[in-house]
């Protein structure tokens, strides 16, 4: 009985022993690849260790390439185009990529491999972009479905960013997801404060970060988020600003405009925002201090389907009929877009017919 | 029929008759997930019928070397399995040492394959059926190039049902687990002309 229990442990044991030594001498042979170089656009050199996928690998070196899955190939984010070293597509990395794209050598970085020296290119911004570990100070309602979230960032203790940028936060599994996921919101605090980040979060129906915000975030909950991300960020030139947003649309909008009066850029500046009736705006009394304080800035709230008990004295109808009807010639604006696709393309062609140049028209489509 | 001609009517009875897919319904998943497009099915199909054969082999010296020498065959599921794991994820990494086109091709698939209940189910009844070494492998490679025919098969008709208007409720898994029981009907047509135990 009991050498019997002996030779089957010593059994199976030996067995796997054997298996993960062979393994072991494996992976120290067949699939040691050495150190390797990566050069990123030309100036960058990094020294690693070969094997791993370059997604990984360049987290390592803390850069970090968005991606919402995590690098199990089912987002297809995490795109960096590889000029050398990368080798033949995976058929992984195939159904993420469209034809042009695999002209230019763009691969999906969490599939490929990194094996020998590669030479490979990224956004330049995304050299300042970290992870941060981050608390929950405030949570505060706007509107009946818009949250104000305030995070205090602890791990490093200090956000570089400019005003209009947006970042990352990452959601825990919980009921409606099984694994975390990572949402793009931008930021709608002054970057002058290195330790704190601000968003405004509109709850929609079903939405798995929006949804997780608005009812499970409270404050004292530790959270995670990368950033910053974007080139959405006010010009420094001598044009008038013309800002249209709606919704959610507000936070970038109301970054670049607290870091302006900081500043003390008194451009022409003006701000018109769309919402439905009079409960689903917010902030307007901040921006009626921001008015005090730039003298050549004005707020535009528009409502287009205000209620009666609203008794609404401002502008009604469409945002874009109430651009139209303000702006006369665009040729010396510039203009800042933030809010759902649909809004966005209205109001460039409105903009466009006014004559402001397009590459001057700058936006932010959150779908 | 003759000693000799056993390990050729095992090898056609793995493929049509007794097809580990179609009669036993083992490799679902992979044959579910995978069976979109044709081209990745030919790459999946080609690296089963390569580890069937092998783990088949490797298992039968396992099996009847060590394990039944020790008195040890309760254990059998256990070693495979470890026998399969390993040595898949041995041959991952040779394949991506020595060849990239092949890892592209093959590669890719093999950590897939590591979890596909047919390889083990083709080593379980290598087992029960008694089979020599030499009838192991043909079992091995018949049961392989069955699940290839399958998987082709099935991706061939899957490209064909991308413009073919099916119930909303059936789509994706569905459908596939309704053509998959006629296409084990058809099979069944071949059963009788062969006869293994």
């Amino acid at each position: 009985m009991f050498s019997a229990l002996i030779i089957s442990v010593g059994a199976v044991s030996g067995i796997s022993a054997f298996l993960a030594i062979l393994m072991v001498i494996a992976d120290a042979t067949i699939a040691n690849y050495g150190e390797v170089k990566i050069t990123i656009n030309g100036d960058h050199e990094y020294e690693v260790r070969g094997g791993k996928p370059l997604l990984g690998t360049l987290m390592e070196q803390e850069i970090f390439i968005p991606s919402a899955c995590g690098g199990r190939g089912s987002c297809g984010l995490c795109k960096v185009t590889v000029k050398e070293g990368a080798g033949q597509y995976l058929p992984t990395e195939l159904p993420w990529l469209s034809e042009e794209e695999q002209q230019n050598n763009v691969r999906l970085s969490c599939q490929l491999k990194v094996k020998n020296d590669m030479q490979i290119e990224i956004p330049e911004e995304l050299f300042n972009v970290k992870e941060f570990q981050s608390k929950v100070t405030k949570v505060r309602d706007l509107t009946h479905d818009i949250k104000e979230v305030t995070l205090e960032v602890v791990d490093p203790p200090d956000i570089s960013m400019v005003p209009g940028q947006f970042v990352q936060l990452r959601i825990p599994e919980y009921e409606l997801t099984d694994e975390p996921v990572y949402r793009a919101y931008s930021v709608a605090s002054n970057p002058s404060d290195t330790k704190h980040v601000e968003l405004e979060i509109r709850l929609v129906p079903n939405g798995i970060a929006t949804t997780y915000v608005h009812n499970y975030m409270k404050e004292g909950d530790e959270v995670i988020f990368n950033g910053p991300y974007g080139d959405f960020f006010l010009r420094e030139t001598e044009r008038e600003i013309v800002c249209i947003a709606g919704g959610s649309g507000m936070a970038p909008i109301k970054s670049i405009l607290l870091s302006m009066a900081e500043k003390g850029i008194n451009r022409r500046t003006r701000y018109f925002f769309g919402a439905r009736s009079k409960k689903d705006l917010f902030l307007v009394e901040e921006m009626r201090r921001l008015e005090q304080e730039l003298p050549n800035f004005e707020f535009i709230p528009a409502l287009s389907n205000p209620e009666e008990e609203d008794e609404w004295q401002g502008e009604t109808g469409l945002i874009t009929d109430v651009v139209a009807k303000h702006m006369e010639s665009g040729e010396n604006t510039e203009a800042y877009l933030c809010g759902s696709p649909g809004m966005i393309d209205a109001c460039v062609k409105v903009l466009s017919d006014k004559g402001v140049p397009d590459e001057l028209t700058y936006y932010d489509k959150f779908g | 029929m003759s000693e000799s001609a056993y390990p050729i009517a095992i090898f056609f009875a793995a493929i049509f008759t007794n097809n580990i897919l179609l009669s036993n319904y083992l490799g679902m998943c992979s044959f579910l997930s995978v069976s979109r497009e044709l081209k990745t099915s030919l790459g999946l199909g080609v690296a089963v019928i390569f580890v069937m054969t092998s783990t088949s082999m490797l298992n039968w010296v396992v099996y009847y070397k060590i394990l039944q020498p020790l008195g040890l065959e309760y254990l059998r599921f256990i070693v495979f399995i470890i026998v399969i794991a390993a040595f898949v994820q041995l041959v991952e990494m040779i394949i991506e040492r020595v060849s990239e086109v092949l890892y592209a091709a093959l590669g890719i698939f093999l950590p897939l394959i590591t979890v596909n209940c047919a390889i083990l189910g083709v080593s379980l009844f290598m087992v029960i059926r008694e089979y020599s070494f030499v009838e192991s492998i043909t079992f091995g490679l018949g049961s392989g190039i069955g699940w290839f025919l399958a998987i082709m098969a099935m991706a061939g008709i899957r490209q064909k049902l991308k413009r073919a208007r099916i119930p909303h409720g059936l789509e994706g898994a569905g459908i596939t687990l309704i053509i998959t029981g006629m296409m084990a009907l058809a099979f069944m047509g071949f059963s009788g002309m062969l006869q293994i135990n």
